[in-house]
């Protein structure tokens, strides 16, 4: 590592915020990069609601989680990226409580110096969270409210970077 | 031991119950779920063999082999779905 590297790695920015109001993805990019000249790369996913899922349609979306534990599992996961990818920074935000289709649920941003590195964190990062982090997804349908399925999808997502899951 | 055990989104719904102050016997996270299925009715549905229930022991992870440690805070919920 030559010594501008060591600097920025030295600055890296990790943080994750659990809650039930919106965010906005240009401000959580812009603190991600803010003061970190060496940042390249910015890579964000957002996921929302849809309003619609297993063939039925999706009225309103109910999110539980596990106050404290994911937090835990969140940063945990971070540590991993921040171990695996060259990456300078990352920030996770997931909202919680009643959402409706086409809302916000979750945002996963990570900055690099190059943008391999924040392509390859972003989704280890998502794929990560699908299947390790304690968030519930309840969904009201016109046949009434049901919890939603863990998909073994994800679970396979999750095993492409050497994690086995055993979620689903 | 005396330990605090928690139930989130199906598991909470089906038992009625978020959290329970229980005094165990058990050596393992696994233990402790089949001490809690003994209890019949409800758990012995919810909790059964064979349907997918996933563990943390303070706020990590846990599988069946997890040793329990005394005054824990154990969880019991249904594979997560975030995201």
């Amino acid at each position: 590592m030559s010594a501008p590297e060591a600097a920025a790695s030295a600055q890296r920015r990790a943080s994750v915020s659990i809650r039930h109001e919106d965010f906005d993805l240009s401000a959580e990019v812009a603190a991600l990069r803010e003061g970190i000249p060496a940042v390249g790369a910015v890579c964000a996913f957002v996921g929302t609601v849809r309003d619609r899922n297993e063939g039925a349609s999706v009225a309103t979306m109910e999110l539980e989680h596990y106050p404290g534990m994911t937090e835990k599992a969140i940063e945990a996961m971070m540590e991993q990226a921040f171990a695996r990818f060259d990456i300078l920074g990352a920030r996770v935000v997931h909202r919680v409580g009643l959402l409706q289709p086409q809302d916000q649920i979750v945002l996963v941003a990570v900055s690099s110096m190059h943008r391999g590195e924040s392509f390859q964190a972003c989704e280890f990062l998502m794929d990560y969270l699908k299947t390790q982090a304690p968030f519930w997804k309840k969904e009201v349908t016109p046949e009434g409210a049901r919890w939603v399925d863990a998909r073994v999808s994800d679970d396979a997502a999750l095993s492409r970077w050497g994690i086995a899951s055993g979620n689903a | 031991m005396q330990i605090e055990i928690r139930f989130f989104a199906s598991l909470r719904e089906a038992l009625g119950l978020s959290s329970l102050s229980w005094q165990t016997e058990a050596g393992t996270v696994g233990a402790l779920r089949d001490e809690l299925v003994a209890r019949g009715g409800v758990w012995a549905e919810v909790l059964a063999r064979g349907r997918a229930v996933r563990a943390s022991q303070d706020q990590v992870m846990a599988s069946d082999a997890t040793p329990l440690r005394e005054g824990a805070e154990v969880a019991f919920f249904p594979p997560v779905t975030g995201g």
